[in-house]
C-alpha cells in the first residue's frame, strides 16, 4: 500500500487498529491527537514498572507504531480548517466520532466529499450512522452485549461473559479495514471515494457463529456454553478447555477419527468404547429422552494425569486439535511464532527497546513493514503543518499557544 | 508589641539616592535599625531634587521624596573628609550587622571603609555595594542611574511602543534593584546565622533587571531572534490591552486567557455581532486579528469608566483591572481595606500618606513606624547612647565639623 | 450504477469449515465470483453441523453453512483424478485469487501448491490460510478456532474471576482469520492493479489472533507480569457488568466510565442513598468497591427489564446495551432498519433470515448476492459457459465421476 496516504482521526482501538493494519502494509498513516491528552489510549496501561507516562501506554504503543502523530484541537475554527486540508491531500479517513460530533464540526461525510471527491471515510461507531440506536453510548462490554456475543460467552447459570481487552474494537478495525480497501480498490476504476459506515454491533452480530441461525432455522435460543453440547447442557463431544498437571489445553475434536485417535492417546478406557461416541451424527440424530453419556467428568479425571506438553504434542503427532491454554508469557515463548519472526523488537525514544506483535500476515512481495515506533504526542507537527503544508515556524508556535495545535 | 523579623539588626547605611535607600527601608520595614550615614556638606540626592518639592520646597528636611524612601531609619551626619569622621563611621559599623553602600566602586576604599578594613572591623559584617554595572569589570567606574539600568539590562528596549523608541522606565529600575538587594542582604543574615560567616555582597543594577527578562535572552541563545518592543500584546493571548474609558485619559487593562473568558467577554458586552466574525472564532485567530479586535472592545469600553467595565467584568470572572493613576491608588477602596498607605506625621512637612510595608506578616507584622529622619536627627542617640561618647566628646565633634 | 466494488475478481476457493469461507464469504458480498470447489466424498464439515431446518440434516439443510456461503458458487470436482486436476488448473488460468486453508502439505499433493500455481498463471494472488502458518515447528499441527482462543492468551483471560480460563465455542479466531485474510487479499490486489504482480500470502490463524490480545502482552513485555481473569471487570471504569434483570436469564451491560456518567446515572436511578455514600464518590472509590456496587446497581435493575434499563440510561448518556440472545438480535430494530439483517431465499430450505453485510460503502454497497450453492450446483456454469466446454464434454467428465 505504497503511497497510499491515510488520515487517522480515532482512539482507543477500532480506529487505530485499522489504519495500523493499513501501515504494516504500506500506507502512510498520519494520526491526528487533540493537543496536550492526546489519544485516549496514551492515558491507559499497561506503563513500564507501572508508573502512568503518556508517552509510554503499551496499549497505545502497540497500536501506533509506524504512525506520524500530529495535534490538532478540532474544537477550534483554525484547527477544523487545518483538519480540512489535510483531508484534502489523503485518500482515505478512519474516524470513529459520534455522528452527530461529526456533523455539528461539519466533519461529515457530505461536507469532507465536497472538498475531496476521491476521499474514503470510513466512520465506526457502535452503532452506525443511522437507526434508533445512532446515538446511543457504548463502550466495549455494551457492544459485545448488544451484538449477541456476550449473551453466549460464560456460563448458562450465571451472568454473561465479557471477552476482555476490547475485543469488539479489535472485530471493528478488521471490517473497517475490508472495507476501506475495498472501496479504495473500486476507486482505481471508477476515481470516486465514498463512505464506509461500520457500525461495530453488527461485526460482532456478524461472528456469532451459530446463533442467528439457530434462531431463523430452529425458532430456538441458544444458550450459553463452552462445549459442544447439547441444549441441556450435557457434553456430548471433547470440546473444551481441560486442566491438566501443569495448565491447562483447549481441545477441539471435531471429526470422528480424531476421536478415535483421542481414545488412543488417553490410553483406551472402557467407557470410550461405546458406539455411539464414533459418529456424531448419530448423537445429533439421537430420538427425545434417549440417554446420552455426559463425557465431561470422565474427560476431566483423566486429563489431570498428563502435562500440557504430553497433551499438545502427543495430540498433534495424532493429529488430534490439542493446544495448550497460554498465558501472556506462554505466547511470548510459544516457539510457532518465534521461529516466524512474528515478534518484533522496536525502539522508541522514551519507552525504549520493546517487543511487540507484529503484523498478522506474510505477504511475498510486500512484507509487512513495522520499523517505527509510536509517535510522541505532537512530534511530526513540524513535518506535516510546515514541511508538507508549509506553515511558517513562528506561526506554529502562535498555533501552539493558543491551544491550535 | 509583635517582635519584627529584622528585630536586633543595626545596618549602617551609607546609601543615598534610590536604588540603595530603598533596599535599606525595607530592612528597616521588618524591624531593623537602620541608621543612615549622612554629611550636611553633601545631602543624600532626594533631600535635593525631588520630583515633588514644589514652590514649597525649603531644605533639606522637606522632601517627600526622601521621607518615602527612608521611613523608619535613623539619620547622622559625619563629614567623610575628615579621618575622624572615618573612625566614628567604623565605630558604627563595629555594632552594626549590615553596611549598606552604592556608591561608584571604589568610593568606600578611597573613603577608607572598603570591605577588607570593615571586615577587620567586624569580622562577621555583611556589606552589600550596589552600583551601576558592578564592582568589577572594565566599566565599573562608569555613572550610572535609574534609566541606564534598564537600557543596559534589555528592559527598556522590550517596553514601548512597537512604532517608537524604548521607553526609558525611570525610578521603578531603582527600587527593582533595591529589593534584589534587600533579599541578597537577608540571604547573607541566613547564611551568618548558620555559620557566624559574613560577606560582601556585588549587586550590579543593571544585571539586577536584566534577569527579569530571561525569555528575551533565551529566545536569542536559542533561535537567534531579537525580541522588540511589542506595546502592550502578550505572545498569545487576545485581547490583552488597556481600552479607553469614558473620561478623558481614562483606561482600563483586560486579558482574555481562555475560551470560558472570551465568551464571558462578549456576553457581559451584549453579544455584538461582530464577536460572531470567524476571524475571532478561536484564540489563535483572535490573536492574528487584534488591532481589529481591540478597536472594537475599545467601542465599548468608551461608554464606561474603568471602573465599571471592571466591575462588570471580574462579576463573569474576566481579568479586568482600572489603569490606576497614583491618586486612584490611593483612593482605591480595596488598596484601603489592605491598609496600602499609611499616613505619617512628618515634622517639617506635615502628614503624608506614604506607601506602607508591601508584606502582611501574620505573626511579625511590618510596616512604617515613623517618617524619613531629619538630617542629623540622631547624632546625639548614635554617638551618645550607641557609641557610648561622652556628652563634651560630642560637643567637641561638632565644632571641630566632624560631626556635620 | 456497480454496486459491487469486486465485481471483475473471480476467487477459486479451496477453502472450507469456517475461517476461509468466511474470508471469501467477505469477498463475496463485495462482489467476487467465488467459485467454491467441492467433493461429495468429503464435504465441507460445516455442511452437516447444525442447524439443521427442520431438524433434520441435509447436505443442504445446514443453517451455518447456508450462511456462510450464500452468493457462492459451487462445483463439485473429484481432485484425486488427473482429469480433475486438469480442470481446476483450467480454471485458475481465468481467476485472479486462490484460497485455501488446508494444512500446507495438501494443496502440494493435488499439484496445486503456489510455485506450481503461478506458472499456469503469474499473476495469481494465493492465499494460504492455516491454523499455524506454511512454515515453522508446528506448520503441520491441527488447530481449530477455540485452540487459537486457548493459544493467543485470550482464552486465559476470559472467565469469571473465580474460575477457570473459559472456551470460547463461538470461536471468534475463525472470523477474524477470515477477516484478516479478506484485508491481505485487498491489500494484494490493490498492489497488483498497481503493479500487475500477484504474490503469495500465508496467514497463520495463531498469529492473526495475538495481534488481537495487545494489551496483556505488552504488561507481560513491560513488567513481566502474566495478567489473568478478571470477570467482567474493567481496568478502571465501575460500574462495569452485566446486571440480573427482569425476566428468566434477561441481562443489561453497564459501563460507566466518569464522574459525569455517574451523576447522571444517579440521577436516573432517583439518587437513592446510596449513592451518595463516600464509597461510590469518585471513580478510583468506585472501582474499589465494585462488589458491593454491583451488588447495588442489580438490586435497581432487577425491577426492570433490559429495555428499559437501556432507554431510561441512554436518554440520559449512560452506556446501558441489553444482552440480547439469539431471538433478540433477530428481532433486534437497529440491525433492521439498518438491513443487516436479510432474508434469502434457498431452493432446499426455503426463506431463511441471516446476517448481512457488516461494512455500509455508500457507493459499492454490495450485498447477498444469492444463496448458498447446493453442492455441484454450478458445475454446467463454470465448465459450460466459462471454461468453455461443451455439453457433451461435460457429459462426459459427470460420467467419469471426475465432476459430480
Amino acid at each position: 500500500m505504497a503511497g497510499v496516504k491515510v488520515l487517522e482521526y480515532a482512539d482507543l482501538i477500532s480506529g487505530p487498529y485499522c489504519t495500523k493494519l493499513l501501515s504494516n502494509l504500506g500506507a502512510e498513516v498520519i494520526k491526528v491527537e487533540q493537543p496536550k491528552a492526546g489519544d485516549y489510549s496514551r492515558s491507559v496501561g499497561p506503563f513500564p514498572n507501572d508508573v502512568p507516562d503518556p508517552e509510554k501506554s503499551g496499549l497505545f504503543l502497540y497500536l501506533n507504531a509506524n504512525k506520524l502523530g500530529i495535534t490538532l484541537n478540532t474544537k477550534t475554527e483554525t484547527g477544523l480548517a487545518l483538519f480540512k486540508e489535510l483531508a484534502k491531500s489523503v485518500d482515505i479517513l478512519v474516524e470513529n466520532h459520534p455522528p452527530q460530533e461529526m456533523e455539528d464540526a461539519g466533519l461529515d461525510y457530505p461536507s469532507l466529499r465536497q472538498i475531496n471527491h476521491r476521499l474514503i471515510m470510513t466512520s465506526i461507531t457502535p452503532f452506525g450512522q443511522n437507526g434508533p440506536y445512532r446515538d446511543y453510548k457504548a463502550y466495549d462490554i455494551n457492544i459485545q452485549a448488544a451484538g449477541g456475543l456476550a449473551y453466549v460467552t460464560g456460563d448458562a447459570k450465571r451472568e454473561p461473559l465479557l471477552t476482555p481487552w476490547g475485543q469488539a474494537g479489535y472485530q471493528a478495525a478488521l471490517n473497517a479495514a475490508i472495507g476501506t480497501l475495498s472501496a479504495l480498490y473500486w476507486r482505481e476504476a471508477s476515481g470516486l471515494g465514498q463512505h464506509v459506515d461500520i457500525s461495530v454491533q453488527e461485526c460482532i452480530a456478524s461472528i456469532l457463529g451459530d446463533v442467528i441461525s439457530f434462531y431463523s432455522y430452529m425458532g430456538m435460543v441458544k444458550p450459553r456454553c463452552t462445549t459442544l453440547s447439547d441444549l441441556s447442557g450435557v457434553t456430548i463431544w471433547p470440546m473444551d478447555i481441560y486442566e491438566c498437571k501443569d495448565g491447562y489445553v483447549d481441545i477441539c475434536i471435531l471429526e470422528p477419527h480424531q476421536w478415535q485417535s483421542f481414545v488412543d492417546l488417553i490410553g483406551n478406557p472402557g467407557w470410550a468404547s461405546d458406539p455411539k461416541f464414533e459418529d456424531r451424527r448419530l448423537l445429533f440424530e439421537r430420538t427425545e429422552g434417549q440417554e446420552v453419556p455426559d463425557l465431561g467428568p470422565l474427560i476431566k479425571e483423566i486429563l489431570k494425569k498428563y502435562t500440557v506438553d504430553e497433551l499438545f504434542h502427543g495430540g498433534q503427532q495424532r493429529r488430534i486439535p490439542i493446544t495448550p491454554v497460554n498465558d501472556a508469557q506462554g505466547v511470548l515463548h510459544f516457539p510457532q511464532l518465534k521461529e516466524r519472526g512474528f515478534f518484533v523488537e522496536i525502539d522508541h525514544p522514551e519507552a525504549g527497546r520493546l517487543t511487540y506483535p507484529g503484523a498478522p500476515f506474510k505477504l511475498s512481495e510486500t512484507p509487512w513493514s513495522l520499523e517505527r515506533p509510536a509517535p510522541l504526542l505532537g512530534q511530526h507537527n513540524k513535518e506535516i503543518f510546515s514541511n508538507r503544508l508549509r506553515y511558517p515556524k513562528m506561526e506554529l508556535v502562535k498555533m501552539a499557544e493558543a491551544g491550535i495545535i | 508589641m509583635a517582635r519584627l523579623p529584622l528585630q536586633g539588626i543595626r545596618v549602617a547605611d551609607f546609601t543615598w539616592a534610590w536604588a540603595g535607600p530603598y533596599a535599606t527601608m525595607l530592612l528597616g520595614l521588618m524591624g531593623a535599625e537602620v541608621i543612615k550615614i549622612e554629611s550636611t556638606k553633601r545631602p543624600d540626592h532626594s533631600r535635593m531634587r525631588s520630583l515633588a518639592a514644589g514652590p514649597t520646597f525649603g531644605g533639606p528636611n522637606q522632601a517627600p521624596i526622601f521621607n518615602d524612601l527612608n521611613l523608619n531609619k535613623m539619620s547622622i551626619t559625619l563629614d567623610m573628609t575628615r579621618p575622624k569622621a572615618v573612625e566614628l563611621a567604623k565605630r558604627v559599623v563595629r555594632i552594626s550587622d549590615v553596611v549598606a553602600e552604592n556608591f561608584r566602586p571604589g568610593v568606600m576604599d578611597k573613603l577608607g571603609l572598603g570591605y577588607e578594613v570593615l571586615k577587620e572591623v567586624k569580622p562577621d559584617i555583611i556589606m552589600l555595594s550596589s552600583s551601576a554595572v558592578g564592582g568589577t569589570g572594565p566599566n565599573r567606574h562608569y555613572v550610572g542611574y535609574a534609566p541606564t539600568f534598564a537600557a543596559l539590562g534589555g528592559m527598556a528596549h522590550l517596553t514601548g511602543y512597537p512604532d517608537s523608541a524604548p521607553i526609558p522606565m525611570m525610578g521603578s529600575s531603582d527600587l527593582r534593584s533595591a529589593a534584589t538587594s534587600a533579599f541578597a542582604i537577608l540571604a547573607a543574615l541566613y547564611h551568618r546565622a548558620q555559620t557566624g560567616e559574613g560577606q560582601h555582597i556585588d549587586l550590579s543594577s543593571t544585571e539586577t533587571i536584566a534577569v527579569l527578562v530571561g525569555e528575551a535572552f533565551l529566545e536569542y541563545t536559542m533561535n537567534g531572534r531579537i525580541p522588540t518592543r511589542e506595546g502592550n500584546r502578550d505572545r498569545i493571548m487576545a485581547p490583552h490591552n488597556v481600552y479607553p474609558c469614558q473620561e478623558e485619559n481614562s483606561w482600563v487593562s483586560i486579558a482574555v486567557a481562555t475560551e470560558e473568558e472570551w465568551q464571558a467577554l462578549c456576553h457581559t458586552m451584549g453579544d455584538p455581532a461582530w464577536v460572531k466574525d470567524e476571524k475571532f472564532s478561536d484564540a489563535y485567530r483572535r490573536w492574528q486579528n487584534q488591532e481589529e479586535l481591540d478597536r472594537l472592545i475599545g467601542e465599548w469600553t468608551i461608554n464606561y469608566s474603568p471602573t465599571e467595565v471592571m466591575e462588570k467584568l471580574q462579576k463573569v470572572g474576566v481579568a479586568a483591572v482600572p489603569s490606576f493613576s497614583g491618586l486612584e491608588l490611593f483612593q482605591d477602596p480595596h488598596l484601603k481595606e489592605r491598609g496600602f498607605a499609611k499616613e505619617v506625621q512628618h515634622p517639617a512637612i506635615g502628614k503624608r500618606l506614604v506607601v506602607n510595608a508591601p508584606w502582611k506578616f501574620s505573626a511579625t507584622p511590618a510596616e512604617v513606624s515613623r517618617y524619613g529622619p531629619l538630617l542629623g536627627e540622631h547624632n546625639q542617640y548614635v554617638f551618645g547612647e550607641l557609641l557610648g561618647l561622652p556628652q563634651d566628646e560630642i560637643q567637641r565633634l561638632v565644632a571641630e565639623g566632624v560631626i556635620n | 450504477m456497480d454496486r459491487y466494488a469486486l465485481s471483475t475478481i473471480r476467487i477459486l476457493d479451496f477453502t472450507w469449515a469456517w475461517a476461509g469461507p468466511y474470508c471469501t464469504k467477505l469477498l463475496v458480498d463485495m462482489g467476487a465470483e467465488v467459485i467454491k470447489i467441492e467433493t461429495n466424498k468429503r464435504p465441507d464439515v460445516a455442511r452437516w453441523l447444525p442447524p439443521f431446518a427442520d431438524d433434520k440434516p441435509g447436505l443442504n439443510r445446514s443453517g451455518r453453512f447456508n450462511k456462510r456461503h450464500r452468493g457462492k458458487l459451487s462445483i463439485a470436482v473429484d481432485m484425486t483424478t488427473e482429469a480433475g486436476c486438469d480442470l481446476v488448473r483450467r480454471i485458475i488460468r481465468i481467476s485472479d485469487v486462490i484460497a485455501e486453508n488446508y494444512s500446507p502439505r495438501v494443496m502440494k499433493k493435488f499439484g496445486l501448491e503456489y510455485e506450481a500455481v503461478r506458472e499456469i498463471k503469474p499473476d495469481i494472488i494465493y492465499v494460504s490460510l492455516s491454523a499455524f502458518g506454511a512454515t515453522g515447528l508446528y506448520k503441520d499441527y491441527v488447530a481449530y478456532g477455540p485452540n487459537q482462543a486457548a493459544m493467543s492468551g485470550l482464552a486465559n483471560l476470559t472467565g469469571y474471576r473465580d474460575g477457570p480460563p473459559m472456551n470460547l465455542p463461538t470461536a471468534i479466531a475463525d472470523p477474524t482469520a477470515g477477516l484478516n485474510g479478506a484485508v491481505a487479499v485487498l491489500a494484494a490486489l490493490y498492489y497488483r492493479s498497481k503493479t500487475g504482480k500477484g504474490q503469495h500470502i500465508d496467514l497463520s490463524q495463531t498469529e492473526m489472533f495475538t495481534c488481537l490480545v495487545g494489551q496483556p502482552i505488552m504488561d507481560y513485555v513491560m513488567n513481566g507480569r502474566a495478567l489473568s481473569r478478571d470477570g467482567n471487570r474493567h481496568q478502571i471504569m465501575a460500574p462495569h457488568n452485566f446486571y440480573r434483570c427482569r425476566g428468566q436469564d434477561k441481562w443489561v451491560a453497564i459501563a460507566i466510565a466518569s464522574d459525569d456518567e455517574w451523576h447522571r446515572f444517579c440521577d436516573a436511578l432517583g439518587n437513592p442513598s446510596w449513592a451518595s455514600d463516600e464509597k461510590f464518590s469518585d471513580q478510583l472509590s468506585r472501582w474499589r468497591n465494585q462488589e458491593e456496587l454491583d451488588k447495588l446497581v442489580e438490586a435497581w435493575t432487577i425491577n426492570h427489564t433490559p429495555y428499559e434499563v437501556m432507554e431510561m440510561l441512554q436518554k440520559v448518556g449512560v452506556a446501558a446495551m441489553p444482552a440480547f440472545n439469539g431471538e433478540e438480535i433477530y428481532h433486534n430494530p437497529q440491525l433492521r432498519q439498518r438491513g443487516f439483517l436479510v432474508e434469502v431465499d434457498h431452493p432446499e430450505v426455503g426463506k431463511k433470515v441471516m446476517p448481512g453485510v457488516s461494512m455500509k460503502l455508500s457507493e459499492t454497497p454490495g450485498g447477498i448476492r444469492g444463496p448458498a450453492p447446493l453442492l455441484g450446483e454450478h458445475n454446467h456454469y463454470v465448465f459450460g459457459d466459462l471454461l468453455g466446454m461443451s455439453p457433451k464434454e461435460i457429459a462426459q467428465l459427470e460420467e467419469q465421476a471426475v465432476i459430480y
